[in-house]
């Protein structure tokens, strides 16, 4: 499928997500409530077919969190961009994709350990890289006095 | 006499875990694994990473992007000219910058020697691993061929930092291409050695072929790229799927078995040894003239916008996402390193195989640590 037919797919799916068809690949931006519904739809079926979830990031946008997935398609060669946003920044919450992907699991703990996103119905939600008692190192506020030179 | 060593009973149905690493020789480097066993049977396996976490997604949002280069050597210093390309290529494309034929074939004969001088030291390392001390003395011996053709053009043996954003940071040396052609005319000469000392073994072959075997689909679930994926029949070459440089005008083979256990991971690597060499002749002879870089501005300031790049080091697919607000330093840098998601898979192929074949399995899968911690 090319952009303009797999923006016609996810608008078919849900109907609310905005579509941006982006240099390199189609960039659909959704509610967090309903990124799992569309992800497992866009995994599922046969003409979308992505197999493969390249990559999860996540990024710090100042109000809230978004989090992006790279996902491709082992099958068809085609990739799509979703991203989403957390609804705040106190407690930010996102469904987990470790169901439909495994390599989620490794992915959403990354995102969970530096940028503090927990992820429901995460298997195995810890930290990864630092201990407890560290803050989330890639938020924009962090401050760590030491080993951050401040301009 | 009072009898004072008493029998110790086990019980094999208990499960009992032990630790393994962060200093055990065949993790080759700091990677712990917390390992829980049945007698020796595997049950679980736990890995405990960060020990050497720096931080380099942090450290890039504030240095500039022609810093960064020097950065990402440090994550897989095995496929440091790659990591270097992966960066240049990014800024080059949200820049809009057109670059040279020169600039890159010799990226991509660079490239392609990291791929070669990696997978030696990975044979080399296995080969000790499963207990062939031959084989590190001949994969050693090798590789340092490939590194004195790299200190002699780029200054650096490992740590390279030969690629910059518009190109590369020096010309090639007047020798390269001769000792390039050295070389290859010398390994095709003693690639052989590698299948008779190893491959051909029967102990070898009897410690891994059927062991840890990962299908098809949980390759591409679990996001596993590289040899280690393509053993599995997973069709993941970023150079067929997306060409960069100069992949785009050389004809090789992408190495896929369907098997999937440790024997085919290692063979596809030697294997890609081969296609790598291949590609190198096809363009060795064929570097045009002209300049080593294209002139860029004194600061790199990307447009806003997302930037996303894919390449293929020795273990996988890296992509760099790169976010920029416009400044000189980057809003948000993002590496996907191939060890770490090749990583997730361990515990899943490693179940209910014994704790020796643990070594062969996690060793199949040539993890660098400092690119799973980055």
């Amino acid at each position: 499928m090319d952009k303009t037919q797999l923006g016609e797919f996810v608008k078919s799916v849900n109907p609310d997500a905005a579509i941006v068809e982006g240099k390199q690949y189609p960039e659909v931006t959704v509610a967090d409530t309903e990124l799992h519904s569309l992800a497992k739809k866009l995994r599922e079926s046969e003409d979308t077919w992505f197999d493969f979830l390249v990559c999860i990031t996540g990024v710090d946008y100042g109000d809230v969190f978004g989090v992006i997935y790279h996902l491709r398609s082992s099958k068809h060669g085609h990739m799509i961009v979703l991203k989403t946003k957390t609804s705040e920044r106190a407690k930010p919450v996102l469904n987990s994709v470790c169901d439909i992907w495994n390599t989620a699991e490794f992915h959403e703990r990354e995102v969970y350990d530096l940028l503090g996103v927990k992820f429901n119905h995460h298997p195995d939600l810890r930290r990864l890289f630092l201990d407890s008692s560290w803050g989330f190192p890639l938020r924009k506020d962090y401050v760590d006095d030491i080993n951050i030179v401040s301009k | 006499m009072e009898e004072i060593i008493k029998e110790v009973v086990i019980d094999e149905q208990e499960e009992y875990t032990i630790n393994m690493g962060p200093q055990h020789p065949s993790t080759h480097g700091v990677l712990r694994l917390v390992v829980s066993l049945k007698g020796e049977i595997v049950k679980n396996i736990e890995p405990h990473i960060g020990y050497i976490h720096r931080g380099i997604e942090k450290m890039c949002e504030s240095i500039t992007y022609p810093q960064i280069i020097h950065l990402t050597d440090r994550m897989d210093y095995l496929s440091a000219a790659i990591n270097n390309e992966a960066v240049c290529l990014a800024v080059e494309k949200a820049l809009e910058v057109e670059i040279p034929d020169r600039i890159k074939i010799i990226r991509t004969i660079i490239s392609e020697l990291t791929r070669i001088q990696s997978h030696q030291l990975f044979w080399a390392s296995y080969g000790m691993d499963m207990g062939g001390q031959t084989c590190f003395f001949y994969g050693l011996r090798d590789r340092e061929k490939v590194l004195d053709i790299f200190e002699e053009t780029t200054g650096g043996r490992m740590i390279v930092s030969y690629n910059c954003p518009g190109g590369l940071m020096y010309d090639i040396h007047p020798n390269f291409q001769k000792r390039v052609k050295e070389f290859i005319k010398y390994f095709r000469g003693v690639l052989w050695e590698y299948d008779a000392i190893l491959s051909g073994n029967v102990i070898f072959r009897e410690r891994t072929i059927g062991i840890g075997r990962l299908k098809l689909e949980d390759a591409i679930s679990y996001g596993i790229t590289g040899p280690s994926g393509r053993a599995s029949g997973f069709s993941c070459d970023i150079r067929k799927q997306e060409p960069y440089s100069a992949y785009d005008r050389v004809k090789f083979n992408e190495v896929l078995y369907t098997e999937g256990d440790t024997y085919h991971r290692y063979l596809a690597r030697i294997e890609e040894m081969r296609e790598s060499m291949n590609i190198i002749d096809q363009l060795i002879d064929n570097i045009p003239e002209g300049p080593y870089f294209v002139k860029m501005k004194p600061v790199i300031k990307l447009p806003e916008g997302e930037y996303f790049q894919r390449v293929e080091t020795a273990r996988g697919e890296l992509d760099v996402f790169i976010k920029s607000d416009g400044n000189k330093n980057p809003y948000r840098v993002k590496f996907r390193s191939p060890n770490f998601v090749n990583l997730g898979v361990l515990n899943h192929i490693s179940k209910d195989f014994k704790i020796a074949d643990l070594i062969a399995i996690a060793g199949s899968l040539d993890f660098v640590i400092p690119d799973i911690d980055r």
